[in-house]
Formats: C-alpha cells, structure tokens, sequence
C-alpha cells in the first residue's frame, strides 16, 4: 500500500504549501501594526531599561540584582507557592472535570456556566471575597466559632495566598481538561472495560493518558498568572509573603523603572523557558485551550 | 443488497430441515455457551428489544441479520455487558451474569468503527488486554507475534494506528480483541467502512479466522449477502423481534415469513390459499406443493424464488404472463414477467424478448408456503423494481450506519 493511499482513506487532509495571494498578504497587516505598537515596541523598552541606569547609561547592575539572596528568596517563594496552587488546582479540577465530562449534556452546560461564572467578574473583588471569607472574623471563622473552633489565623499566611490562587485560577485548570475529556470517544472507554479494565484501570490507562494535552494546559494556565500575580498576594498574605509580582510592581510604584523592566524581563525569560520546554515534551495539542 | 445467491458456492446440500423454526434453543443443547432468555428492552420508553430469546453455541459463526435500527447493536452489547436488559436474562455458561460488567466477561468486543486506543501504537493496542492481565512481557510478544501474523499484518508492531488504513485498523482491532483468548467474539458490522472489495476479502479472512481459533463470533451485519457466505446460523431480525433462527440454507429455503422471504435474496411473494395438504391455489392456478399442516382453506404467503421458476413454451405452462422487460446479469437474463397485473421476477438463461408471452412452470419443490404475519401486503411485486433504485437504497443505508 502507498503512503498516498494511507492518508486519503484515513482522510487526513496534507494541504501543500500554497504560494499567499496578495490579499492574504495584506490581511495580516492590521495584526503586524498592532504588534509592533503593542507588543514589540513595549519589549524594546523593557529590554532598554533593564541594561541602562537612570541616567540612560549602559549597566548590568539591573540584572545582577536580581541574583542576589533578597530577590532569589522572593522569587523562589514566588515559585513554591504557585507550584502548590497549580497542584491543588490539578488534584481539585482534574476530578471535577472529569465527572463533569461523563454527566448528561444538559449537565454539563449547566456546570461548565456555574464554573465561569464567578470568573465574569473582576478577580479584584474575587480577591475581596475571599478575604471576607477568610479573615479571622470571617464567615469560615465565625463557623468554626459556634463549634468552639478558631479562630484559625489564615488572612496573612502563605496559606490564604494558596487558596487565593487557587480559587482565581481554578477554572483555567479545569476548562482545558474538560475540554479535551468532553471530546473523548465514549467507545475507547467501553473498549478499555471490554478488555478488562475496572474503574480505575480505564481512567489510569485510556482517560488519563488522553487527556494529558489538557493536563499540560491547565497546569501552563494555572502556573504562569500564580508566579507572576502580585494582588492576590498583597490583600491575602502578609509581609513575609511578598512574591516577584509585588516586588516588580513596589518597583514601579518608587518610579525605579530600570528595576521595574529588568525583574519583568528576568521572569518572562524564565517562564518562557519553561514553556518551551513544556511545549517540546508535550505533543503540541493543548487541548484548545493553549495560548 | 440482494442478488442472486450463487447456489454451488453457498449451498453445497439443499436439505429438508425439519427444525422447528424461530424457537429460542433449536440447536442441541449440549453445548450451549450463551442463552439469552426473553430479553427486552427500550430507551427512552422506546421499545428496542422485544421478547428475545436465542441459544449461542460454543464455537459457531452466529450472525444477526436485520435492517438498520432493528435492535442488532443493542442485543450484542447487552452480551457484552455494555446494556443491561429491562426484562429477562443472560446466561453464560450456564450462569446469570445480566449485572456482570464486561471486564468480568470472557466476552471481547471488535467495535464497529475499531476504537483503537490513538495513544498506543499497533503492539500496545494489542497487547492492552495482556497487560492489564499482568502477563509477562516475554509472553507478550510472542502471543502479539502471532496475533499479527494471524491478522496478516507481520512488521507492523511500531506504527501509529492513527495513520493505517481501514482495512489494517480493522486487523489490529480483531487481533486486539482475539488474544485475550475469549470464549466468544463479539463483531459490530465489523466491514462496514470498508469497501467492496476489501469487505469480500476479510469477509474470507474473519471466516479462516474463526475456522482456526474455534472462537464463537457472534457477528452484525445489516448485508444478507455477508451474513449468508459467512455463518453457521443466521438470526433474521425486524423490529426488535427475532424473526427467524436457522442455517444460512434453511433462511433462504423456508423463510417463516414474507419479511424474511423478502429480506433475504430476491423473491415473489404471492398471495395464496392452502386448499388441502400438498395443494396451495395462487396466481390462479392450483399447485402441487410440498408443504402440509394447514387448515382447510387457509389464507398464506407463497415464496418463490426468481431462479425456481421455468420459462417454457405456452402451452406447456402453468401460468402465462408477458415479459416487460429483460436485464443482461451475465449468468443469466433477469426478466420482469406480468401475470395478470402481478410482476414477477425471473432468472432465465434462455433469451426472451420483450412483450414475448411467456409459459411458466413451477416444480413443487420450488414452492415454499408461510403462514400469514403482519408483514404480509408489505412487500408488492416488482412493478417498481429497477436495478438503479436498488443500487441507490444500498447507498442510503451505508450512509445511515
Ligand atoms: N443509547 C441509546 N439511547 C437511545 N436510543 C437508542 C440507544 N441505542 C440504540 N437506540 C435506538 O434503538 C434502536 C435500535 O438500535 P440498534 O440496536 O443500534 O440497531 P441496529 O444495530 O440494528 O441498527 C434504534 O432506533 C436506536 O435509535
Ligand atoms: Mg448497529
């Protein structure tokens, strides 16, 4: 058998590349514009005053700073507790997902709304709520009180900056991976019990796997804003819970733009390294979802 | 699809079974595997299954035959264990297992669009029921060795499923599905996506297949063509009823009724009255026949295959009809004859032409009587017949399912 024949009855559809038409070619001026101006532009400057001092004077000191304890502390911090959220997020919305992947339809649509709805408003108040939730005279507190409980001190601790995280970022972990579980053929799993799977042979050995692309997702979506967030951190945590994003943005605020720039380009090179790395080990298929 | 059954290639014996037909349990029951008792079931207060009852020998080519929407797929996937039935029981080796789920059942499935795992290359998806079975990875390769050579499809082991053709989905699928060693092997139209020729060729294959193995197939099929050159035992079904149960010869001989008489092969059906034992009135003429046990009188069907009846001069026939009009097949002319309004269809080596008046005569064995059901008057004659209408509505249902 050919290798032609092998893709046409698979119909999978190989289209040559095509010489583009002019409009084609004009078509994508509008994006290039937008870029340059929004995105290329504002990167020049960036790298510009990371490697200058304050009086435009060509310096690496921006840049070293960062590699002292003061900053590497707070970053890796910054690093710890994202992790901690994205896998809480992972073990919370990896079940989740999938039990709403296997209900009826109409169930579905129904969660998958309940799901984005508190993520159609602003996570500032998102934040708020949580602190009123979590606060030592708060509604969680306040329930433990008629027990005799607490109050359990979490307003201020790494811990209320986890559960911040996690209730902001919950959803980006969850859609992806339902995404790509809602899209999965229901006869694998029958194929997967025909040849003596139980329960959880079926989702260890057929939905887990499948379902990676999705995994690998949620965890970019969830790990990437977790690092790089400051206000979740500056209304839940306390002093010794300062992470990278609070740091940068103190910098801007004392208007030490040469900081500023130089700690953002420092993070987005890291993130972008791991992404490059997640990217090249994962298929390619982020389930939809990957930016 | 109907076509004329090539008679020496399909019935080596023209036997006169004396079965009982459309009972549950015709075969011995010594070596009965499956039983299905009274089965019924529905969706969606929908009747799907009614009242099945079916014995499944060890080691047979058993095929559901019916239309599409007729409740196959359901009865098969109940035996799998992917339904459970409202009413009645499955028997498995003797015992209930109607809450067994399938991973307990010594029962495999081959799928009918192969669901093959795309994350696991050609050996994996083999060996999937092995490993999951902790057998030995030794053991392993060498039983999906011999899995592969038995599908035809030796070197195959590292390429991705997603990227074979049909055909070799299919092999993969059978062989996945067949190391396990099942006691039975459960095929959901199994050549349904593939075309005519390759469907003919694993038509022999999956035959040689079971031959070999001596695995039971139980196997769907909506072709009575394939369900005819491949079983041991045909079940004809029609709206979630089983209509008949029986060798592919005795389906095709002594259909029950005039659904099945229809369904399989090409027939005419004729309204008829049984005057007395071994003498049926149809078409105006009185018959000799070979068929007794009716009462006095009794309004019937009359089958009679196109290949059954003789063209012969007019005066030496028992009915008279003019021909309107002739078909080349190759083996033989395929004529449409009008019999006093009603048109039959006749296979005739001899050349007639068209608008010619026509002797027929008809041997009494060639007369098969079925008792009236509530498919007679469903099926007229061949007054709309035409060959590209029926190439046509082969299209459509390949399309529906
Ligand atoms: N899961 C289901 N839910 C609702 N209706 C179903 C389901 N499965 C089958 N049916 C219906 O049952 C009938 C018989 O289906 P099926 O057993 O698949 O027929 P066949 O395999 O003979 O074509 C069809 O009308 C089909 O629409
Ligand atoms: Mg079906």
């Amino acid at each position: 058998m050919t290798k032609k024949n092998v893709i046409s009855e698979n119909g999978i559809r190989r289209n040559p590349p095509q010489k583009k038409g002019l409009l084609q070619r004009y078509a994508a001026a509008p994006h290039i514009v937008w870029s340059v101006l929004f995105i290329i532009a504002p990167l020049i400057f960036v790298a510009y005053y990371s490697f200058t001092d304050a009086d435009g004077v060509f310096t690496l000191a921006n840049i070293s700073a960062f590699f002292t304890e003061k900053y590497l502390i707070i970053f890796f911090r910054s690093v710890k507790l994202a992790l901690i959220a994205t896998a809480i997020c992972l073990l919370l919305g990896y079940p989740i997902a999938y039990f709403i992947s296997r209900s009826k339809p109409k169930t579905q649509k129904v969660l998958i709304l309940l799901l984005m709805l508190p993520m159609w408003m602003n996570f500032l108040i998102r934040t708020y709520a949580i602190m009123v939730l979590v606060q030592d005279t708060g509604i969680i507190n306040s329930f433990l009180g008629k027990f005799g409980i607490g109050p359990i001190h979490i307003l201020g601790t790494e811990g209320a900056v986890i559960i911040g995280m996690v209730y902001d970022y919950l959803p980006f972990m969850i859609l992806p991976i339902y995404s790509v579980m809602s899209k999965l053929d229901n006869r694998l799993i029958e194929a997967a019990s025909d040849l003596g799977c139980n329960g959880f042979g079926v989702l260890r050995k057929v939905i887990f796997p499948l379902s990676l692309s999705g995994v690998i997702s949620g965890v970019t979506m969830v790990l990437v804003p977790s690092i790089s967030t400051f206000y979740i951190s500056q209304k839940l945590g306390g002093v010794d819970t300062l992470l990278i994003g609070d740091v940068i943005e103190q910098q801007y605020t004392a208007s030490n733009y040469n900081m500023t720039a130089s700690l953002s380009l420092i993070l987005m090179l890291i993130l972008l390294v791991g992404l490059a790395i997640v990217n090249h080990y994962s298929d390619g298929d982020g389930g939809g979802m990957m930016p | 699809m109907k076509r004329k059954l090539n008679e020496t290639e399909t019935f080596s014996e023209t036997t006169e079974s004396e079965q009982p037909p459309s009972d549950g349990c015709v075969a011995k029951t010594s070596n009965k595997i499956i039983e299905l008792r009274n089965i019924s079931k529905s969706f969606d207060g929908e009747p799907v299954l009614n009242d099945i009852s079916l014995c499944i020998n060890d080691s047979e080519f058993i095929t559901f035959l019916g239309p599409s929407g007729c409740g196959k797929t359901t009865t098969l996937r109940i035996i799998g264990g992917f339904e459970s039935p409202d009413i009645g029981d499955v028997f498995f080796d003797g015992a209930r297992i109607n809450n067994l789920p399938p991973y307990k059942r010594q029962v495999n499935t081959v799928f009918q669009k192969y669901a093959l795992f795309p994350h696991l290359n050609v050996y994996d998806n083999i060996a999937f029921g092995l490993r999951i079975a902790k057998v030995k990875e030794a053991e392993i390769k060498e039983r999906v060795t011999e899995m592969l050579k038995l599908v035809n499809l030796r070197g195959f082991e590292k390429r991705n499923v997603n990227l074979l053709s049909g055909g070799q989905q299919q092999r993969v699928a059978i062989a996945r599905a067949l190391i396990n060693k099942p006691k039975v092997l459960l095929l959901d139209e199994p050549l349904g996506a593939l075309d005519l020729k390759l469907r003919k060729d694993m038509q022999v294959e999956l035959k040689n297949i079971q031959t070999k193995t001596g695995i039971t197939f139980i196997y769907v099929t909506h072709d009575q063509e394939e369900a005819l050159s491949m079983s041991d035992t045909v079940v004809v079904m029609a709206e979630g009823k089983i209509q008949q149960i029986g060798s592919p010869t005795d389906i095709y001989n002594e259909p029950v009724n005039a659904f099945v008489a229809d369904f399989i092969g090409e027939s005419n059906i004729i309204d008829g009255v049984m005057l007395e034992d071994f003498k049926v009135r149809f078409a105006g003429h009185t018959f000799v026949c070979l068929d007794k046990g009716f009462e006095k009188n009794e309004p019937i069907d009359v089958v009679v295959r196109p290949e059954d009846v003789d063209v012969v001069a007019v005066e030496r026939g028992m009915l008279t009809g003019t021909v309107s009009s002739v078909t080349f097949k190759g083996v033989h002319y395929e004529i449409i004859v009008d019999i006093d309004g009603f048109k039959w269809m006749i296979q005739t080596t001899d050349y007639v032409a068209p608008e010619e008046t026509i002797g027929l005569y008809i041997e009494p064995d060639a007369i098969h009587i079925m008792k009236k059901s509530e498919y007679s008057n469903m099926f007229g004659d061949y007054s709309s017949f035409s060959d590209e209408l029926e190439h046509l509505s082969d299209i459509t249902e390949d399309i529906e399912e």
